[in-house]
């Protein structure tokens, strides 16, 4: 017979795959859960400056989002290219904010009310002027809790 | 050969098609935990008139302007942001009794007892052509000074860091909200004006 039978027999069996499915569908499975899908378009760019004092924001139920910056490059032609101020899915003027927040008040729970917190995710070559508006806006809504949205710093002297 | 046996379905390419589902999902899933600086903003005063009720003697302001091309005037001259952390630390601890830094009143706290702390408050003004992460690092740089100052406060007296203590449990966040009133984040900001020339 052949020559190159090995002299066992058998030889190195193939390892049983039939639990990678199994396998490979508990990973699935996780990241299915653990993925969350963007709910809002993102229509202006918004890069958040970066910071050391951050701190994490807890119960995503509780937070509403304020976007400011440059619309995108498709959008500079109809809106121009100051930054704006997007309220979930529209471009907006400060005036809107307060229909903003009463309308995410009303979608919470009344013990949650107290708790709201707005994150302000604004881009860093954003002027002070506009973000000051959105701001006076925010405390006549009487919406207090604040949160400069941005990014953990890696801290330089942890890497030398 | 009228019965054949029913074959079981091939099963080999399952492993395919997961992973093919699990990569997209890989790639989709972003984990980005959402992370800023917390601040309270002051309600809005009830009349227009009322907004500068309350005296404050100059040296327990500690004036911080930001002009429009984001220089920053501290006080009494022109600094660079890195020196704003120490110069913030100094202003409240004030260890020499400078009469230039800020005035100190006792306060009685269950940790730390009678102890003298400060009555300083940050004034923080900045232009309308102020860049918006200039304002940032800014405001960053002074809640660093002041989350330092607790750090070194629960150091001295109980050998833990003020960022370490467990807000969930009790004791330890009696002892957060102590140290917050020793030293308070007390961070004012006025309505903005042009800072400099324009």
């Amino acid at each position: 017979m052949s020559k190159f039978k090995k002299a066992g027999g058998k030889g190195l069996k193939a390892i049983n795959t039939a639990s990678l499915p199994d396998i490979v569908f508990m990973l699935l499975f996780f990241f299915m859960v653990t993925t969350v899908m963007r709910e809002t378009n993102l229509k202006v760019g918004v890069i958040v400056p970066e910071a050391t004092e951050v701190k994490k924001l807890e119960k995503k139920s509780l937070v509403s989002f304020i976007y400011i910056g440059k619309p995108h490059r498709n959008l500079q032609k109809t809106f121009g290219s100051e930054p704006r101020i997007q309220l979930n899915d529209a471009f907006a003027t400060p005036e809107d904010i307060r229909d903003f927040i009463s309308s995410e008040r009303e979608q919470m729970d009344e013990n949650d009310q107290k708790q709201m917190t707005i994150s302000l995710k604004i881009d860093q070559d954003t002027r002070m002027g506009i973000v000051t508006e959105v701001k006076q806006e925010l405390r006549k809504a009487s919406a207090l809790k604040i949160n400069y949205s941005s990014r953990k710093k890696v801290d330089e002297a942890l890497l030398k | 050969m009228a019965r054949r046996e029913i074959q079981e379905i091939n099963a080999g390419s399952m492993a395919d098609i997961a992973f093919l589902l699990l990569i997209f999902f890989l790639v989709a899933t972003t984990m980005d935990i959402d992370t800023g600086i917390s601040r309270l903003l002051p309600p809005m005063p009830e009349e227009e008139e009322l907004d500068d009720d309350q005296e404050i003697r100059e040296r327990n302001v500690f004036v911080v302007l930001i002009n429009k091309d984001d220089d920053l005037f501290v006080e009494d001259g022109f600094y660079d942001v890195s020196e704003l952390k120490e110069m913030t630390k100094e202003f409240f601890l004030n260890p020499d009794d400078d009469p230039d830094l800020s005035e100190k009143r006792e306060l009685t706290t269950d940790f730390f007892g009678t102890m003298m702390v400060s009555k300083g408050v940050i004034s923080l003004r900045n232009d309308i052509g102020t860049s918006y992460g200039k304002y940032i690092e800014v405001q960053n740089e002074l809640a660093a000074a002041v989350n330092e100052l607790r750090n070194e406060l629960c150091m001295q007296r109980f050998g833990r860091r003020y960022d370490d203590l467990d807000p969930l449990n009790d004791q330890e966040a009696a002892l957060i909200d102590d140290a917050k009133k020793v030293f308070p984040m007390a961070i004012s900001e006025a309505e903005p004006k042009k800072v400099g020339g324009n």
